[in-house]
C-alpha cells in the first residue's frame, strides 16, 4: 500500500481520537432518550444541555438560541425556508452571496423557482469579497433575508460579515452566516458579528459527521422544516442526537484550546507550500485571498488543464485533495466560486483545492510537490489549449 | 465500465494479468435530458450501475472514478441521433460513441491520468500484424460478437486498447464473475440505446423534439405504386423495414421501403420489394483493408444482428464504395453501418447512404 496523504480537511477531517472516546460513552452507557422522563433520559438531557452551553458559551450566545441538527446543509435549510415561510406574507425577495454553498443556494434557487421569491446574487470581487455598498443597493423594502457564508469552501476567504450583517439590520433584514468553514478556526462571535443566524457543523473540526447546529437569535420568527415532537423547542423535531452533541462540543473545547497554535502552524504550511508550487511550476494562480482567509485552504489553477484530471492523477499517486466542493464533485463545470469571482474559464477548470489539518507535515507538502511536477507536464502536454511561455 | 458482468470481469482478468487497474464509469446522459424517470428506470448511466462498478473495483481492488461526459455525449450521440432521424436516416449511436466518445474524449482522459491502455468487455479481439498493421477480429462467442459497432476505431486508437474477453464465452465470463463473487455476475444484459431507457425512440424522439422546440412536418403515407395512404406526423418516427405503427389498413402487410426527406413521404410496399443488392457508402475506416487495391470480396453486415452476406466491394475513394450483394438482402438502411468482413478479420466499414 502507498502512502496515503489526505489534504481535504475542508471537506471533512478525522474524528479526535478523544471525541470519539467522549461520544462512545453515550452510545453504550448513557444511551438513555434526552426526552424521557426517567433516569437514563435525565442523564442523556444533562449530556444534551451540557453541551448545548459549551457551544453557546463558544460562540457567544445563549444555549435558548442555539439548536441542534444533523449539520451544515440542515441548518441553512432552516435559514433560508424557515423565515422567508414567516415572512411570505410581506416579503418575497432574498439575497444571497454569489460564492455560498449549494446548501444555501438550492434552497433560494427552490424558493425563486417554485414559491416565486425575487432571488439576487451578492456579486464578489476577484478576491472573493462581496461589497457593503452593493448590498446596500441590493436591498429592498421587500427584503426578508441575506445570506452570506462567513469563510468560503473552496478559497477560504473570510468575508467581513460584520459590516454586511450591519447593514441588513439597519434595514430591518434578516442576517444568516453559514460559518461551516470558520467555526473553530477563527473565532465566531455571534453578537460580534452581528448576525441572526449561523450555522455551524462538527465534521469540519475533528468532529463527527450528522451533527451540527444553528444560532437563532432571539426573537427570530422561524418555521420547523420537520414536524413530529417538541424536541428543540419544536424547530427541529426528532430524537436528540446526544452522542454527537457531545461530540460537536469536544471538538469546540478543543479547537478553541488549539486555534492559536493550530492557525499559526496552517499558515506557514500553507505558504511554505504556496510559494513552493509557484516557484515550481509555471502559470499557477493563486485563487481567493491570501490575506484574508482560512489559513488552511489552499486554491490553485494550472492554466491550460482540467481539475478533474490533476485530481484523479493525485489520487492516483495516494494524495487526496479536491477540485472545488465535494458536494459538486462529478460536475466538469468550472468552479461557481472561481466563476463569480470573475476568473477566466481557462483558470477556473484547472482549478484544484488543497485543504492542510493537523496532521500535515512539511514532508507530506514537499512530496506532494514533487508529485505534481510531473502531473502538471504531462497533463499540459496533452492539452490543447495551453500555450508555453 | 457500465455496471455490467462483461466490463467487471474485463477488469477482473486484467488485474489477475497484472496490470495496473483504474475503473471509470462515463457519466453520458442526465434523467432530465432524456426524459427518463430516475426512481423507476434502472440501467447504465444510474446510481445502482455505479454503486455496482464501485463495488466490483473494490473487489478487486482498483480505483474507481465517475466520468462526466454527457457533454461530449449529448454534441456527437444524442444531437446525431435525433437529427439523422429527421433526415429519415436511422442511427447506430453505439457506433457513433464508440468512434466519437469512447475511443476519442475517454481515451484521452485515461492518457492523462498516464494509463497506457483503455480496456472494454466487449466481444472483440484486438491484434496487430507483422505489417504493424492493427486488426480487430470477431469474439469468439459469435452470438456475442460486437465487432460491427468498432468498425470506426482508427489505428491509433486500436494500438491503445485492450479487450480481454474476446477469446471467452458468455457463459465463461458469468463464470468467472461467479467464482470471484461479484454482483453483477447475475446481471441481465441490455442491448438496447442506453439513453432511450423505456426502449422506446419514438416516445424520446418526441420528447426531444418538444424540449427543444423543433417541429415535425406532417406528410402523406405513400403506396410504391402511388397510391396515398395516409398521413403521418413527422418522417422521423419511421425506419426502413418497419411494420407496425403505419396506422394505414391494407389487406396485405405493408413495410417501410425509404423515407423521403424533401418530399416528407413515407413510401410503402411489399415484403419482396425490401430486398435490394445494392448500397452506397460513405465515412469509410479502413481496418484490415484498404482502398487502394480495387474491388474485392467480403462477407458484408448491414446491421448488428445481420447474418453476414457475401458481395462485392468496390471503393471509389479512400472513404466512399459500392456494395454489390450476391443475393438480395432486406431492408437496407440509410444511416446504419455496413460492415466488411474477410471470414473473422474486420476489414473497414461505413455508414449506408443510400441502397
Amino acid at each position: 500500500m502507498m502512502e496515503q496523504i489526505y489534504l481535504d480537511h475542508n471537506a471533512t477531517t478525522p474524528v479526535d481520537p478523544e471525541v470519539a472516546d467522549i461520544m462512545s460513552r453515550y452510545f453504550v452507557k448513557e444511551f438513555g432518550n434526552a426526552s424521557s422522563v426517567h433516569n437514563f433520559g435525565r442523564n442523556a438531557k444533562v449530556a444534551l444541555e451540557n453541551a448545548r452551553e459549551q457551544i453557546a458559551e463558544f460562540i457567544n450566545c445563549e444555549p435558548a438560541e442555539l439548536y441542534f441538527t444533523s449539520g451544515g446543509t440542515e441548518s441553512d435549510n432552516i435559514a433560508v425556508l424557515g423565515t422567508t415561510y414567516q415572512y411570505k406574507k410581506r416579503k418575497n425577495h432574498l439575497i444571497v452571496g454569489s460564492t455560498e454553498h449549494h446548501a444555501v443556494f438550492e434552497p433560494a434557487e427552490f424558493l425563486h423557482q417554485k414559491e416565486n421569491w425575487d432571488l439576487d446574487f451578492l456579486p464578489v470581487n476577484t478576491a472573493g469579497f462581496c461589497t457593503a455598498n452593493e448590498l446596500e443597493e441590493l436591498i429592498t423594502d421587500k427584503t426578508a433575508l441575506v445570506s452570506v457564508m462567513h469563510a468560503n469552501n473552496e478559497t477560504g476567504t473570510i468575508q467581513d460579515i460584520k459590516t454586511l450583517a450591519q447593514i441588513a439590520n439597519s434595514q430591518k433584514v434578516l442576517f444568516h452566516t453559514d460559518a461551516v468553514q470558520s467555526i473553530g478556526k477563527i473565532t465566531v462571535d455571534v453578537k460580534e458579528l452581528g448576525v441572526d443566524m449561523l450555522s455551524l457543523t462538527a465534521h469540519k473540526i475533528y468532529g463527527p459527521k450528522g451533527i451540527g447546529a444553528l444560532f437563532i437569535r432571539q426573537g427570530v420568527k422561524i418555521a420547523p422544516l420537520f414536524y413530529g415532537g417538541s424536541h428543540e423547542k419544536k424547530r427541529r423535531p426528532g430524537t436528540e442526537n446526544v452522542a454527537g452533541a457531545v461530540g460537536l462540543a469536544r471538538a469546540l473545547e478543543i479547537a478553541g484550546k488549539k486555534m492559536e497554535q493550530d492557525h499559526k502552524k496552517l499558515s506557514e504550511l500553507s505558504d511554505y507550500f504556496i510559494d513552493k508550487v509557484s516557484s515550481a511550476i509555471p502559470d499557477v494562480a493563486f485563487n481567493g485571498s491570501r490575506e484574508k482567509r482560512i489559513p488552511q485552504t489552499v486554491n490553485l489553477s494550472f492554466v491550460g488543464i482540467e481539475g478533474e484530471s490533476i485530481l484523479l492523477s493525485l489520487d492516483l499517486e495516494g494524495i487526496a485533495c479536491s477540485s472545488g466542493s465535494a458536494c459538486t464533485s462529478g460536475s466538469t463545470e468550472p468552479s461557481h466560486v472561481l466563476t463569480a469571482m470573475g476568473k477566466p474559464k481557462i483558470e477556473a477548470q484547472g482549478a484544484i483545492r488543497i485543504s492542510l489539518g493537523r496532521s500535515t507535515t512539511v514532508e507530506q507538502l514537499d512530496y506532494v510537490v514533487e508529485k505534481l511536477i510531473p502531473i502538471i507536464e504531462r497533463l499540459r502536454s496533452l492539452s490543447p489549449v495551453y500555450e508555453k511561455g | 465500465m457500465s455496471g455490467g458482468v462483461d466490463s467487471s470481469v474485463a477488469a477482473l482478468l486484467l488485474k489477475e494479468q497484472g496490470y495496473d487497474v483504474v475503473g471509470a464509469h462515463m457519466k453520458l446522459w442526465d434523467y432530465v435530458d432524456v426524459g427518463a424517470d430516475i426512481y423507476k428506470d434502472g440501467r447504465c448511466c444510474t446510481i445502482d450501475s455505479v454503486t455496482d462498478c464501485r463495488f466490483v473495483c473494490d473487489s478487486i481492488d482498483a480505483p474507481f472514478y465517475v466520468l462526466n461526459m454527457s457533454k461530449e455525449f449529448k454534441a456527437t450521440v444524442i444531437d446525431d441521433f435525433v437529427s439523422e432521424y429527421h433526415k429519415g436516416r436511422t442511427p447506430n449511436p453505439c457506433v457513433r460513441c464508440n468512434s466519437d466518445v469512447k475511443w476519442n474524449e475517454f481515451l484521452h482522459k485515461a492518457e492523462k491520468l498516464g494509463c497506457d491502455y483503455i480496456a472494454t468487455g466487449h466481444y472483440a479481439k484486438i491484434e496487430q500484424s507483422s505489417s504493424g498493421r492493427w486488426h480487430i477480429r470477431k469474439g469468439t462467442d459469435d452470438t456475442r460478437d460486437q465487432s460491427y459497432v468498432l468498425w470506426g476505431v482508427t489505428q491509433q486508437a486500436l494500438s491503445k486498447t485492450l479487450m480481454p474477453l474476446g477469446n471467452l464465452l458468455k457463459s465463461a465470463v458469468r463464470e468467472i464473475a461467479h467464482k470471484h463473487n461479484l454482483r453483477t455476475a447475475d446481471k441481465p444484459e441490455s442491448r438496447e440505446i442506453c439513453f432511450v431507457a423505456d426502449n422506446n425512440y419514438r416516445r424520446f424522439l418526441r420528447d426531444w423534439e418538444e424540449k427543444h422546440g423543433s417541429e415535425s412536418v406532417p406528410g402523406q403515407i405513400v403506396h410504391e405504386n402511388g397510391e396515398v395512404m395516409g398521413q403521418h406526423n413527422g418522417i422521423a418516427h419511421f425506419t426502413v423495414g418497419q411494420r407496425k405503427g403505419l396506422g394505414i389498413t391494407h389487406p396485405t402487410p405493408l413495410y417501410v421501403q425509404r423515407v423521403e426527406v424533401d418530399t416528407h413521404r413515407v413510401i410503402v410496399g411489399d415484403n419482396d420489394s425490401l430486398f435490394v443488392s445494392k448500397l452506397e457508402a460513405s465515412g469509410i475506416n479502413w481496418i484490415g483493408g484498404s482502398a487502394d487495391n480495387g474491388a474485392f470480396e467480403a462477407e458484408i453486415k448491414i446491421r448488428y444482428l445481420h447474418t453476414p452476406a457475401v458481395g462485392k466491394v468496390t471503393p471509389h475513394s479512400e472513404t466512399e464504395a459500392s456494395i454489390e450483394f450476391s443475393e438480395p438482402q432486406r431492408a437496407v438502411t440509410s444511416g446504419q453501418s455496413v460492415v466488411f468482413y474477410n471470414g473473422d478479420i474486420v476489414l473497414g466499414g461505413g455508414i449506408i447512404d443510400r441502397a
